[in-house]
């Protein structure tokens, strides 16, 4: 007898409107814009494990290769014209001269394969060099607006990273804490996508400049979808 | 081993001044004392175990006094002469205070003084330049000596090391460290001399095989071993109460008023808990009742520290009636004249009962009294057989375990932090360490390469490393900032995360104000539990959670009487395997049920009729059905953390035979799991046999596959992770709290798995999580103790003995249930309520 097996690779994407665009939240924790054929992703932090070596701390050295790893998966799968890279690519501003020969090899392929854009994150203001695609700090593409930090008062149709969302949800007694996409009808925040970018929970101070009143989802990353749940159901810490 | 009293032993031994002093007080040497001064003369390492009140501490310091009291003054600076080791700070400052008398009486030119961790710089600085003749000390405070580059100097005239409450040492991971530090004093001094005190010891030749250096290759080396008579038996009842016994659950509301009547009768008495909701409980109960006013205080590791003292000095000044506490009193310290202890809950292990009873008249000729209050009727069962086995003297430790590979670790680093090390010098060191005995060259190899570079298959921190190998072949820092780093970091106790529980108001409706009134800590996953608005016990009375804010929990008083929030956290000790195996054999032996409670007599009975009992080396399956789903009970009485394992591991397999089940709960004694599909039909048409169910092959794949997506294991590597220096938790010249590390051990772990399973932290993450949490080795011994054994019952409904466990379902967590249908089911009934409000 075999085991119950749940499908590994049809993770089914939530649908998702954003200023009347039509968008996808994935559950790898990317956001997919089907019409424009475009992948978003946030705060990749490559690089973290070495940063941290330097300082002493010496954490497996393997998670630019799974981030990377995932990233490429996701391109496989969708074959995007595009791929935004939403700030905070790198965890430092040499992390791209660290980048072990095989991590650059893929990356490079990525950055070819498609139009490939970093936007500027406050880890890594200055684009990385010699290994593809072209840097901006800000973007829009039709109605909406693409950067790294999220603004008080910006205007509807943002997306932005930076502050790594997560939340909590409780059922049965016990808890689970995963990364989200918090979002409501006029903005977006995605989740940090990289295997060491850890998370805050969206019930933090730093979202409710953003999501005033806590009239937000947290659409949860679950293994097969993503989840929204309502802000007010939401646990702290 | 006893020894005997030899009339003109102590005039040899003990020099006149001592004699003249024993004389004074009116007391004479205890034949055991004696032994001890013997032993020293000898040069032998010893154990010495003696009941509390027994004059141990003394017996283990008079061979260091005698010989400082007749050592020549020295004109040149000498390092310590003797060594004391104590698990708990308090204790150490207790016994230095305690040194002093004497050594004041006898007019003794011996300086003695403490370190700990509270210490001022300046003293350690000044003790480091002109050491005490006895230093009194913990093992986190001896690693660091040991890490300074003039260890050897400092401990050059070294001669004793006594390690105090050694037991509850030896079972922990600073144990380890401690036996790693000790084969270091040993390889400094090679004529090193140890005492081992004791009260409570299950198997002493543990105690005594950890005390002395061991050889590679030869028999086990064992240090002597004094035991001292034991004192009066304490005189141990179980409460029969006027009132129904729970059939389950935690609380002893139902004895307060007897409670409250035992303290009246007494001058002074010890409330013992398992667990700190429990104190809680207790101590808000018993207010309840004190028509008297009868000063009642609380005491337990998660209060304000300033508030813990409070209490601690009213109970030495005398002017409390009642301390309602957890293990925080369990050690050590006398704190006033307790002449009653009652153990609110079952105690889990005899040896603990004894433990805590001792903490009652530190007389040896008087009985101690110890009142025991069951909070269910498998703890009436579990009282009367502690209160059997203190009768019979049993002790019932726990062992202590291989060595754990993180400690390791951080010793290596320390060891290259106090001088440049050849590692084949530096692993005869470490074997020679009783925990390390068995440990093999390319283990340690490892290790030494995971401190180096982290021990990556893919070797990209070469240039990061923290020790280097030079052409000389000895291993060295690569810079002083890595000393500085190990000496911050130093230490295996690694705290569950935690937060402040900080009083806030609101005043007319107004915005919540915090206030700087901090009530204590909570353990960051309790707090995670709570929504605002939910009302818990905490600090003696009911709080209402209002929300987190800068790291706090922010908390308001309220006048609800009744908290919403039960947080009863399990205790952390499970049930002793021999109270286990007392439980089962009075199960299956009515003639015994006389000396139980009436109505937990009454109680087995109906279970023979409705059921069977099970026979003593028997595992008792029920199964029956209930409302549309299907019960499985097995008593096994192998204590919570094994049944959790043992709960995992059976819905994996009853998910394969497509008995579709939903969720377990565990406790000490059962273990419940319901299914949709028909569990007794299944077993007796052998889909699957119930044997075959409970084979112990389980703790092989399944098992695997189990632990590496468990959330526990999770919770061990970050332990190890921070034990072995992979991850700091204090970074020079930033102070980080456990909530503020900057990256997150359960996405490093993650990471780690899936690039490299077989990383040595990896392995000491299993084994610690083996040892602790699963308690594999304990589920193991049952699994085969029971082949062949189990009797299946099939029942038409729920049977008397299997309430307890169908009762604690809804109240506690339901482990097993699948994360993602949890998460779905979370989101649809959302939808359902909010229906156009998602943004969909």
């Amino acid at each position: 007898m075999t085991p119950p097996t749940r499908p590994l690779f049809c993770a089914t994407p939530a649908p998702f409107r954003l200023a009347g665009v039509a968008l996808s939240l994935l559950a790898e924790g990317a956001l997919w814009w089907a019409a424009e054929r475009t992948l978003i992703v946030a705060d990749l932090h490559l690089e973290k494990g070495s940063s941290f070596a330097r300082r002493g701390m010496l954490l497996p050295p393997y998670d630019t290769g799974a981030t990377l790893a995932r990233l490429a998966a996701l391109a496989v799968r969708l074959e995007p014209a595009r791929i935004i890279a939403l700030g905070d690519s790198f965890h430092d501003r040499r992390g791209a001269e660290r980048l072990a020969a095989a991590d650059r090899e893929t990356l490079v392929g990525l950055t070819a394969a498609a139009e490939w854009i970093w936007i500027a994150g406050n880890h890594d203001p200055e684009p990385p060099e010699g290994v593809g695609g072209w840097a901006t700090s800000e973007l829009a593409i039709g109605p909406l607006h693409v950067r790294h930090e999220p603004r008080a008062g910006a205007l509807p149709g943002e997306i932005a990273g930076h502050l790594h969302p997560a939340a909590r949800v409780a059922a049965r007694g016990r808890s689970l804490r995963r990364r989200c996409f918090a979002a409501d009808p006029h903005r977006l925040v995605l989740p940090a996508f990289g295997a060491y970018a850890g998370g805050l929970n969206v019930l933090d101070p730093a979202f409710s400049t953003l999501f005033r009143g806590r009239a937000f989802h947290a659409w949860v990353c679950g293994a097969e979808t993503v989840h929204p749940v309502a802000a007010a159901r939401l646990l702290a810490g | 081993m006893t020894a005997q009293p030899q009339p003109a032993a102590a005039d040899r031994l003990l020099p006149g001044r001592f004699l003249d002093w024993f004389a004074r007080r009116g007391w004479a040497p205890r034949p055991h004392q004696i032994a001890m001064l013997e032993k020293a003369a000898d040069g032998r390492s010893v154990l010495l175990i003696a009941p509390t009140g027994a004059g141990k501490t003394l017996a283990g310091f008079l061979p260091s006094l005698v010989a400082l009291a007749e050592r020549p003054p020295a004109d040149t600076r000498r390092g310590p002469h003797t060594l004391y080791i104590s698990p708990l700070k308090a204790l150490a400052v207790d016994i230095a205070r305690n040194l002093e008398t004497p050594a004041r009486e006898m007019a003794l030119p011996i300086a003695i003084e403490t370190r700990t961790g509270d210490t001022p710089a300046h003293k350690r600085q000044r003790q480091r330049e002109k050491p005490p003749d006895i230093l009194l000390t913990t093992p986190e405070q001896l690693a660091l000596l040991l890490s300074l580059p003039d260890a050897d100097r400092f401990f050059g005239d070294l001669d004793t090391v006594i390690f105090d409450e050694l037991h509850a040492l030896v079972t922990t991971k600073r144990g380890d460290l401690l036996a790693l530090g000790l084969a270091r004093l040993r390889r400094l001094r090679p004529h090193l001399r140890t005492v081992g005190l004791s009260a409570t010891v299950s198997e002493p030749d543990d105690l005594r095989l950890w005390l002395v250096g061991q050889t590679a290759g030869a028999p086990a080396a064992l240090a002597d071993l004094v035991t001292a008579p034991a004192g009066a038996k304490p005189e141990i009842t179980v409460l029969d109460s006027v009132n129904r016994v729970p059939w389950a659950g935690h609380t002893t509301v139902y004895a307060t008023d007897e409670i409250y009547a035992a303290i009246k009768a007494a001058k002074m008495t010890l409330v013992f808990v398992n667990t700190r909701s429990q104190a809680e409980r207790t101590f808000a109960e018993l207010w309840r009742v004190n028509e008297d006013a009868l000063p009642i205080a609380l005491h337990h590791g998660s209060l304000e520290v300033g508030q813990r003292r409070r209490v601690e000095a009213a109970m030495a000044a005398g002017t409390l009636r009642a301390v309602v506490a957890t293990s925080t009193l369990d050690l050590g310290i006398d704190w006033g004249d307790v002449d009653l202890v009652i153990h609110v809950g079952a105690p889990k292990g005899a040896s603990r009962l004894a433990q805590r009873i001792g903490r009652a008249n530190h007389r040896l000729d008087e009985p101690s009294r110890a009142l025991l209050v069951p909070s269910n009727r498998f703890e009436a069962m579990e009282c009367r057989a502690a209160l059997e086995a203190s009768a019979a003297g049993v002790q019932d430790t726990e062992r202590p375990l291989p060595g754990a590979l993180d400690v390791l670790a951080q010793h290596v680093l320390g060891m290259a932090c106090a001088a440049p090390f050849d590692a084949v010098a530096l692993h005869d060191e470490i074997v020679s360490a009783a925990p390390y005995r068995a440990l093999d060259w390319e283990t340690f190899e490892r290790v030494v390469d995971f401190v180096a570079t982290g021990g990556y298959a893919l070797r990209a921190y070469e240039r990061y490393a923290k020790i280097r190998r030079g052409a000389d072949g000895l291993w060295r820092i690569t810079h002083p900032r890595i000393a500085q780093q190990y000496r911050l970091n130093v230490g295996t106790i690694v705290e569950a995360p935690h937060v402040k529980v900080r009083l806030a108001s609101r005043r007319g409706g107004g915005p919540l104000r915090p206030s700087a009134r901090v009530l204590g800590e909570v353990e960051e996953y309790f707090v995670e539990t709570l929504s605002p608005g939910d009302t818990f016990l905490f600090a003696g009375t009911v709080l209402r959670f209002e929300g987190m804010r800068d790291n706090d929990a922010l908390a308001t008083r309220t006048a609800d009487e009744q908290p919403k929030v039960p947080a009863y956290a399990g205790g952390k000790f499970p049930l002793s395997t021999h109270l286990a195996a007392g439980v089962r054999a009075m199960l299956a032996d009515p003639d015994k049920w006389s000396a139980l409670p009436e109505q937990v007599a009454d109680w087995l009975r109906l279970q023979g009729e409705v059921s069977v009992l099970p026979g003593g080396d028997e595992l008792l399956v029920e199964t029956f059905p209930r409302g549309n789903r299907f019960y499985m009970v097995a008593y096994s009485f192998e204590g919570r953390l094994a049944h959790q394992t043992l709960g995992m591991l059976l819905t994996r397999r009853l998910e394969r035979a497509r008995l579709s089940p939903i969720g377990f709960v565990a406790n000490d004694y059962a273990l419940a799991v319901w299914a949709l599909g028909d569990l007794g039909a299944a077993f007796a048409a052998g889909r699957p046999a119930i044997g075959a169910l409970f084979d112990a092959d389980m703790l092989g794949d399944d098992l695997e596959a189990w632990m590496a997506e468990s959330y526990l294991l999770k919770r061990s590597f970050r332990t190890c992770a921070i034990i072995s220096g992979l991850v700091e938790r204090r970074h020079p010249g930033e102070e980080k709290t456990g909530r503020q590390m900057t990256v997150s051990t359960d996405l490093v772990y993650d990471v780690l798995r899936s690039h490299e399973p077989d990383h040595i932290l990896l392995r000491a993450t299993w084994a610690d999580a083996a040892r602790g949490l699963l308690d594999i080795r304990r589920l193991s011994d049952m699994l085969s103790r029971i082949e062949g054994r189990i009797v299946h019952q099939r029942l038409d409904r729920i049977s008397p003995l299997a309430v307890p466990a169908m009762l604690e379902i809804g109240k506690e967590a339901v482990a097993g249930a699948d994360p993602d249908l949890m998460l779905r089911e979370e989101a649809d009934d959302l939808i359902r309520e909010a229906m156009g409000e998602a943004p969909a």
